[in-house]
This record gives structure tokens, sequence and C-alpha cells, in this order.
């Protein structure tokens, strides 16, 4: 019912119908619709406090959405994260939740988990699979820190590192699952300004590996310039959706938004 | 202490080394007089100029103290010593705080078997004061910081000096074993802890704990050849064997509930039950004349049974429990500990079947046999006699050698950082694909297995198996071996299984006080070392989650050797 806009060459990848979410008496998110295109970058804009990260956790299976579905690639995802990261939607988390007693190199190991199969015989055994196994890990997952720019710090301990560098963390253990869908809730929380220049590259490079990317964003200049398309929300409402263009002319999102905007952006964390 | 020490300083001033010094040598010199005419107590210290047992120890600690104190001070100390021994100043005082354990224990335990301190002979009285002199003297020395070593030896040269300090255990095992005088055993103990932390000061422990991370392979090897000699020490006598053996299934236990509680993080209490299950398959299908069932398949069919059984009670009680959050798993393990106590109590045919003869459990369970190889015959190898608790001793190795590799090889896979990653963030390892729930199933039901493993061979090496050997409080040992160890390393919970098992054989007439030393025991741990002695670094990171200066200063060296080639 609502399949809106002819769907052109692009599939969609995600397609959230409806969703709801509750706490109690508070409606944190309220009857949203949200898809995503392949290879499309979205912005998910709105005031603190508005339900953008409770979206998120709608989206992973990291809260059961009280009413709503989700599906990625045509498939149902259960409201399981393990499964959700298993179809191929992946993320990071506002406030960082890396393993930080781990080193730089081994957090982005545990995101190839889902792909990997060694049990315990082979674990123990440890024959030419295991061994080509582990060694693919490896190499894939150096990869995945060269890509982010973190080559050199592999074998840093993840809480050792720099705010902006565990961010990037974030998102190399994030792809580390070979996601076809990346969201990222607010990538660029407590970056300098050319940190944030350097994310919105790092963006655009996932992109460009096929990867369509959500990104929760205070920061209105870096998405304006980054989404294809941007989302807002305001009190768990979809106030307006569409291109750069249109959400920055719109009159309820400067009123609802950037007019209350700039100081809690500011603070933003 | 530091406060102590400041003033000493500041009273003593340049004085504390001359009287540090002079405390040394009239150690050394007392050990050469009679301490106590009496030569039935604490390995006779009677005769003159002939240092028996604790008057060695005090020797040793003498001497050692005289060399660190001329590598601080003197005409040695600029060239030859002082730059040999940096930390010379740090080991001369933990020399001073030992000497004064190591003298006047002994000096106290005359006072107490002979009634009072008029029975110590003057050689006691000149190390007594010695001992106090050096201890005074030694606080005001100055602060020294404890050295990192940087020899680049060939390793071939590091292997010997593995193989080298693993004899010096050895042989300090052996000797320890065969105190028979219980305070001179408590003696021998401070006496090696003051000799171990001497090292620690001079950076020669931190050097060994760094070539053995990087020769693991080595040192386990020659740790296990080691271990392979003692019973050749013992000359047939099977009192120590019987310990030994003993230490060793209660070490493999330990290490199988150091896969649930240092690997996967999981609070197990109820962990002996599934040595126990082991042990009553083991016992119920062994060729007992007190078993009802007259199945008797052969040994290793009964270890994989037994094994299995315990696996599946641990999946039984881990599928409901694992789903929720951690403090439910230590209830539900508790009470599964004690379900599984009175089930064997009860399962005398009074009501249901007749498995276990109730509280008489299963007695006179027959020695193994495996292929033509019977366990209780004694045997003679290379003309030295090994008993019936040796032929146990070799059989435990391998299967302990099959534990420890199987914690190694799990510790650092991909399942490894999956359990890592579950005591980092559970949440957030879920989110990225782990599978939380059936990797924790599996730490517990494997950590179960292994005891289940063990509990067949116990049930043979017992000979009898009762229901009262599994109770809350050998969970609880368990717990304490892992917990003052080290969780999640195997050195570790070697030595906190040798501690634990070991003190009250030898301590027996302490067994009194037993919990409250080992309660005292870990609440000092508890204060001052967390992660236990031998700690694993990522354990050591996570109970410290403040401590920046360690964050760095370990980085290098948490993650495992292979997962991190450069
Ligand atoms: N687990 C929860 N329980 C109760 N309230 C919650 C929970 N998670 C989020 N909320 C509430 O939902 C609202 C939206 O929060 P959030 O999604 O974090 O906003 P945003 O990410 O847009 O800043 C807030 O009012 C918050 O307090
Ligand atoms: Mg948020």
């Amino acid at each position: 019912m609502t399949a809106t806009e002819p769907v052109t060459e692009t599939a969609t990848v995600l397609q959230a119908q409806s969703i709801t979410m509750r706490f109690g008496g508070l409606v944190a998110v309220n009857n949203v619709d949200f898809d995503v295109n392949d290879r499309e970058i979205v912005g998910l804009i709105g005031p603190n406090g508005a339900g953008k990260t409770t979206f998120f956790n709608c989206l992973t299976g990291m809260y059961r959405p009280t009413r709503g579905t989700v599906s990625y690639r045509g498939r149902r995802l259960p409201p399981q994260p393990r499964l959700v990261a298993r179809a191929g939607v992946a993320r990071t988390f506002q406030n960082i939740r890396l393993f930080g007693n781990m080193t730089a190199l081994e957090n982005v190991m545990v995101g190839r988990y889902c792909r990997t199969k060694s049990g315990v015989l082979t674990s123990i055994i440890r024959g030419p699979r295991y061994r080509r196994e582990e060694r693919e890990t490896v190499e894939r997952s150096r990869e995945l820190l060269d890509f982010v720019g973190l080559g050199r710090n592999a074998d840093h301990l993840a809480r050792n590192l720099p705010y902006g560098d565990q961010r990037r963390l974030e998102i190399a253990r994030a792809m580390a699952t070979d996601p076809g869908l990346l969201l990222l809730d607010e990538p660029t929380a407590g970056m300098n300004a050319q940190e944030t220049a350097q994310a919105s590259q790092l963006i655009f490079a996932i992109r460009e590996r096929g990867l369509a990317v959500v990104v929760i964003e205070h920061d209105m200049r870096f998405i304006f310039r980054l989404c294809d398309r941007i989302t807002c929300l305001v009190r768990g409402e979809k106030l307006v959706e569409g291109t750069a263009d249109v959400v920055q002319s719109d009159e309820r999102v400067i009123e609802a938004y950037l007019g209350t905007g700039p100081a809690k952006a500011e603070g933003g964390r | 202490m530091s406060a102590i020490d400041s003033w000493l300083r500041r009273t003593l001033g340049r004085a504390g080394w001359p009287i540090a010094l002079a405390g040394a040598v009239l150690m050394a010199v007392g050990t050469f007089l009679s301490w106590t005419y009496d030569p039935n107590i604490v390995e006779n210290l009677t005769i003159y100029l002939y240092p028996a047992g604790p008057q060695v120890y005090t020797l040793i600690l003498a001497l050692l103290a005289v060399v660190m104190l001329l590598a601080v001070r003197g005409p040695l100390a600029t060239r030859p010593l002082g730059s040999l021994l940096p930390g010379g100043a740090g080991a001369a005082r933990t020399a001073g705080v030992f000497s004064v354990l190591v003298v006047w224990l002994i000096l106290v335990s005359i006072a107490v078997q002979l009634h009072g301190f008029v029975n110590i002979d003057p050689g006691g009285w000149v190390s007594g004061v010695g001992a106090l002199a050096l201890f005074v003297g030694s606080r005001a020395l100055p602060d020294s910081p404890r050295p990192v070593l940087d020899w680049r030896l060939p390793s071939a040269v590091q292997i010997i000096l593995i193989a080298v300090a693993l004899l010096l255990v050895l042989t300090a095992a052996a000797y320890a074993l065969n105190r028979s005088d219980a305070w001179v055993f408590i003696d021998f103990l401070l006496f090696l802890a003051g000799v171990v932390l001497m090292s620690r000061n001079l950076g020669i422990l931190g050097y060994l704990a760094d070539a053995t991370a990087r020769l693991r392979r080595v040192t386990l090897l020659a740790a296990f050849i080691v271990a392979f000699l003692f019973p050749f020490t013992q000359n047939g006598s099977d009192a120590n064997m019987s310990i030994a053996t003993q230490v060793l299934i209660f070490a493999t236990t330990a290490i199988g509930l150091n896969i649930v509680v240092g690997l996967a993080g999981l609070l197990d209490l109820g962990y002996i039950a599934f040595l126990g299950s082991g042990a009553y398959v083991g016992a119920i299908l062994s060729a007992s004349a007190f078993t009802h069932i007259h199945w008797h398949p052969p040994f290793l069919v009964v270890v994989l049974i037994g094994a299995c059984v315990a696996a599946c009670f641990g999946l039984i009680i881990g599928s409901p429990t694992l789903r929720v959050s951690g403090d439910y798993l230590a209830i539900v393990t508790l009470a599964f500990g004690e379900i599984f106590r009175l089930t064997m109590n009860n399962l005398d045919g009074s009501n249901g079947p007749d498995l276990t003869n109730g509280p008489n459990g299963i007695p006179a369970i027959p020695d193994l046999r495996i292929g033509g190889f019977d366990f209780g015959e004694p045997h003679t190898v290379l003309g030295i006699e090994l008993g019936r608790f040796a032929n146990y001793y070799f059989l435990l190795l391998v299967v302990i050698a099959f534990v420890v590799l199987a914690f190694a090889r799990m510790n650092d896979s991909r399942i490894g950082r999956g359990w890592v990653a579950i005591r980092e963030d559970e949440r957030a390892a879920e989110a990225m694909g782990v599978n939380t729930f059936s990797l924790k199933l599996l730490a517990f039901a494997g950590g179960a297995f292994l005891a289940g493993l063990a509990g067949t061979i116990k049930a043979h090496h017992d000979v009898s198996v009762t229901p009262d050997q599994y109770q809350f409080l050998e969970s609880a040992f368990l717990l304490s071996a892992v917990v003052l160890g080290g969780m999640g390393t195997v050195g570790g919970v070697l030595l906190g299984a040798v501690i634990l098992k070991l003190l009250p054989e030898k301590l027996r007439f302490f067994s009194d006080y037993r919990l409250l030393l080992f309660g005292l025991l870990l609440v000092v741990m508890m204060r001052f070392r967390p992660e236990g002695m031998l700690a694993s670094r990522r354990r050591q990171l996570e109970l410290h989650e403040e401590d920046e200066e360690l964050a760095e200063e370990l980085e290098g060296q948490v993650a495992d050797v292979e997962v991190a080639p450069r």
C-alpha cells in the first residue's frame, strides 16, 4: 500500500513500515515509514530526543517495535540483533560501544564472526581449513582498518584510541560483517572540522563499495552535502522527507529543528 | 608502610645501610650456631657450624641481602654489582621483610612448642636480632624503581633459562612436599615467596615472564617434561604422589572451570556437580561389586559417557538460564550443585531406582585397566619404582595436557574472541552478529564436559564415590583456585590449584582454620590484586578500567601472538 513512487532501476534495500515504539506512555517513534534504496545515502535528522536512535534500535532488533515491520531486500527482519547483522544490516552506536580491552584489529575480527564458521573441534585441531579462515579473517580485518585509515593502529587497544579513531573503528567493525546497509548513529559527534570532512569522504567511499548508508547527524552542513535524501523526525513522527533542497527550505523543519537547532547541535555530546 | 619508611629514612639517614649490612651479617653468623636444645622440633637446629632446614633459608636470605646491599653502596656498587643489579635497594628491602618472617616464625614456633622464649639458644637470638636490623636498616634505603631488563639473549639461552627456572620450581616443590614439620613447611614457603619477590624487584621475574610469553610453546613443553619427571624424584613413595595426583585432578577441573569463568565470564557455583556426574558414571559403570548395572564397557567408552552426561546436564541447566542475565546463572548453578548431591544421596532404591547406594556411595571401585595396563600395579622404570599413584599421575598428565590445549586454542580463536566480546559488551557483540547465547552455552557445556571427563578418572583414583565428596564447599574451592591463580590463564589456575590443594594437605593441624585462612587470603587478593597471581593481561585491563597507564603499558601484550602477526 505504501509503494509510492515507481521504482526505477534502484532496488529498495530496506523497507520499514509504520514503525511505532512506545515506552509506557511515551511514544518515542510514531508510525514511521522509511525506506532506503541501493547505494543511497540517507540522512536522518531531528532535534535531540526526536526518536532517531530509538528508530535505529527498532530497525536493528535492539528493540522490538510496538508495531510495524522491517524488511531487508524483501525479507522480514526478526527483532534479533544477531539475525539482523547476519542478514546484512550493520550499525554503529551514538555512545561508542567498542570492545575497549581488545585491540583495534581484534575488534574488527569480532565483526567477522558471523561470516566465519570455525567451531570447537576445528579450533582445537587447527587443520588447514581453520588456518585459512583465520588468515582470511586477519587479512580482511586489516584491509578494513586500512580502509578507514587505522592501518597503523591495528595493535592499539580500542580504549587507548582517540575519540575520532574510535568512531572510525566502529565503522570498520560494522563493515566487517559484510553488510549491504550501514546505519551510522552520529558518526561525527565530538569530531573537529577536519575529522568531519574525512568522515564524509569515508562515507562516500563506503557507498562506492556498494553499500547503502543511513546517517543520523546534527551537523546540517555535513548532512546536506552528504545525503541523497533526508528524513526529518520530530517528536517521533516523520515530518518531511526529500532531497536536501526540499528539507532545507521546509518551513516546519526550520521551525522545529533549525530554529532551536544550533545550540543543541553544538552541544551534541 | 611508606610513612614509617620516610620516618626511618629521616631518623637513620645514611646509617640505614650499615645497620642493614650488619644485620645481614649477624643473621648469617647466627645460622652457624644452635637455635634451640631440642633436636626433635623444626628439623634439629641444635648443631653448631652446620646450618639445617630453616637456618639454611635464613643463611641464603642473609647472603642475598648482603649482595643486594653491596650493589647499593660501598666499593663494589659503582661498577660490577650496581650496574648488574639496578633494583638492589628494592630487593634488599624485600629480603628484610622476609628475613624477619622466616627467622621469627621459627623462633616463635620454638617458643610455642617448648613453652617460652627462654628455650631459644643464642644462635636464634643472633639471627633474630640480625633480621630485625636488616629490616629496619633496609627500610631507610633510597627507593629504586623496578628495572626492566632488556637482555637480548639468543632464544636457545632463553630456553635454557626457562628450563632452569622450571627445574628450580620442581626441586622446590619436591623439597616442600618432603617437609614433614608444618612450621618448617610454612617457613620454606615464606622463604620461597621472599626469593620470588626479590627476583621481581631485580626485574628477573619480569624478564622470565616475557620470555615465557614469547616462547609459549617451549615453556609449555618444558613444564610438561618437568611435571613428567616429578614421580621419578619420589623414590616410589606414595605419600607425595597421592597428593600430586589430587592436585592434578583438582587442577584439571579448575582449568575446565576457568573456561566458564575466565573465558566466557560466567559465574558457576555448582561446578563440582559436573565432576560428580562423571565420577558417578565412572563408578556405576565400573566393575565394583556395589553397582547395580552390570554393563562394563571399556574405560575409554566410560570416559566419553561420563563427559557427555555431564555436558548434557550443562545443556539442561544452561539453556534456560543463559538467556537471562548473569546473576541468575550463579543462583541456578548453586541450586544444581545441591540438587545433584541430594539426588545422589537419595537414589538408593527406597525412592526411585537404586543407582548410587545413597549416602554410602559406591565403594571398592577397581583400579583402571587400559589395554593390558593395570593402574593398581607398581611398575619399575629405569630402576625407579613407580607406584599406583604415579600411574594415575601420568594418565592425568595426559588429560591435563589435552585440557590445556583445548583451553589455549579455544581462547585464541574465533570462539575465544567471541567470549571476550561478550565479556566486554554483550549487547554490542550481539549487534555485530555474535551468537552470544550459544557461545555461552558452549562454554558452559564444554566446561561440564571436561569436568565429567576428569570425574570418571577420579572415581577410580579415589576407589569410592560418595555424595559428600561433591558438596558446595568443593565448588567454592575450585572457584577460589581460579580467582586466586588468575582468571583466564592456565598457569595461574595451576598455581592456584597447587596452593589450595597442597596447603591443606600439609597443614592438617590447621584444618579448623583452613576456611578462615582462605577467606582472608581471598579478601587480601581482591583488595590488592583482583586479577589473580598470574593474571591474564586482558583480565587485568578489565579489572582496572580506570587505569590509563596500565592500558598503555600492556597495550602490546594483549593480543595473542598468533592473532596479530606483524
Ligand atoms: N529504553 C527506553 N526506555 C524509555 N524511554 C526511552 C528509551 N529509549 C529512548 N527513550 C526515550 O525515547 C525518546 C527518543 O530518544 P532517542 O531515540 O534517543 O532520541 P534521539 O536519538 O533522536 O536524540 C527520548 O525521550 C528517550 O527518553
Ligand atoms: Mg540519538
